[in-house]
């Protein structure tokens, strides 16, 4: 049974079939499907709220995604932490700055890294935003249900990323 | 509902969502998908671990839902979408998947297993989502409402029941995943 949390990896099949029964969890006790990107939102609302606190209650975003921190804001928290445990649990814990896929094309700069990493990450969140979910809200929950949007959602994440990650490394596949 | 009381407990729904991250935390890095080189490796179409997870979630996911739906415990949460909003939102969300190489969830995963890269890129998810923020009220008005698709899902869209559906997606899923094994990925 300890071997089992102290595992490096396990099976792609058992965690997405864990993930599946953990929506069922969500669904039942929470009745919300299980997303990450709302968190965001909430967390730039709290950000303009300590900025100007009359300027974010006027703007209509975040009357509709409320900038508190409750279920959908702390789950982002609680997966950092599940992240760790599992990490610290098989000891692959370590501080990594620059990936070995990155290093290996474009060599170890942990600052242009970083700057990659913060361009990429104002992209995935204005998407996001714009789409109304992301690889979690639409790409599990909402393909789960059979969410029409979130299938349209999936394949254009998935042919935008294709596309844009074969313009930085090659078409592996051609 | 026997589980009303606890759905409008906001203390024991945070409590509930802190537990519920360290369990999707905890499989998403058990997954291997709290890597950098692993999402790549997926948008390369050289490693299929996104995809294997993503499909196997789908499947079991559905089935239980959907059961329980039909027991009346559970209600769906669909949202409409459109042109304007789902493929435009997700083709930038695609670009943003490959240049970070982490998406909202697996992120986070991969920040407590150290990726400091990640941590600038939840950062820089806060910044985006805040750029969406500021511009939605003209977005609204101009794009987000082109081409408003014509069902909130594939059972209604195509007229069928979900109890018809439902096996036949389960199917394709299996039989999907069953060719990735058999052509070796």
């Amino acid at each position: 049974m300890i071997e089992w949390f102290t595992a490096a990896t396990w099976s792609p099949y058992i965690v997405g079939a864990g993930i599946g029964v953990l929506i069922w969890i969500t669904f039942l006790l929470s009745d919300r499907p299980l997303g990450a990107s709302t968190a965001y939102a909430k967390t730039a609302g709290m950000v303009e709220t300590a900025i100007s606190r009359e300027k974010a209650e006027s703007m209509a975003y975040y009357q509709k995604i409320t900038p508190t921190a409750d279920w959908q804001w702390i789950i982002v928290i609680g997966i950092l932490i599940g992240g760790f445990i599992s990490a610290y649990l098989s000891g692959a814990f370590s501080l990594l700055t620059v990936p070995p896929l990155f290093a290996g094309a474009f060599g170890t700069d942990a600052l242009l890294r970083a700057g990659v990493a913060l361009l990429g990450g104002i992209l995935m969140g204005l998407g996001a935003r714009w789409a109304g979910g992301c690889t979690s809200g639409h790409g599990i929950s909402g393909t789960l249900q059979l969410g029409l949007a979130s299938w349209v959602a999936v394949i254009f994440f998935f042919i935008g990323g294709i596309l844009v990650a074969g313009m930085i490394y090659g078409f592996a596949f051609l | 509902m026997v589980f009303d009381e606890l759905r409008s407990n906001k203390k024991a729904q945070v409590l509930l969502g802190v537990l519920f991250g360290i369990i999707f935390g905890f499989l998403l890095q058990k997954g291997g998908v709290a890597s950098y080189d692993v999402i790549l490796g997926q948008l390369l179409l050289t490693d299929f671990t996104v995809v294997k997870i993503m499909m196997t979630a789908i499947l079991v996911g559905m089935i239980g839902v959907y059961v329980m739906k039909a027991a009346g415990l559970v209600h769906l949460h669909t949202k409409l979408g459109s042109a304007g909003a789902t493929i435009i939102g997700g083709l930038i969300f695609g670009a943003g998947f490959a240049v970070l190489g982490y998406c909202p969830g697996t992120a986070a995963a991969a920040v407590g297993s150290g990726a400091l890269d990640a941590l600038v890129g939840m950062i820089g998810i806060v910044i985006g989502a805040g750029i969406f923020a500021r511009l939605y009220p003209r977005l609204d008005r101009t794009i987000l409402n082109k081409g408003v698709f014509p069902a909130e899902t594939i059972p209604e869209l195509l007229g069928v029941r979900a109890l018809f559906i439902v096996p036949v997606v389960a199917v394709l899923i299996v039989g999907v995943l069953y060719l990735l094994q058999a052509i070796g990925f």
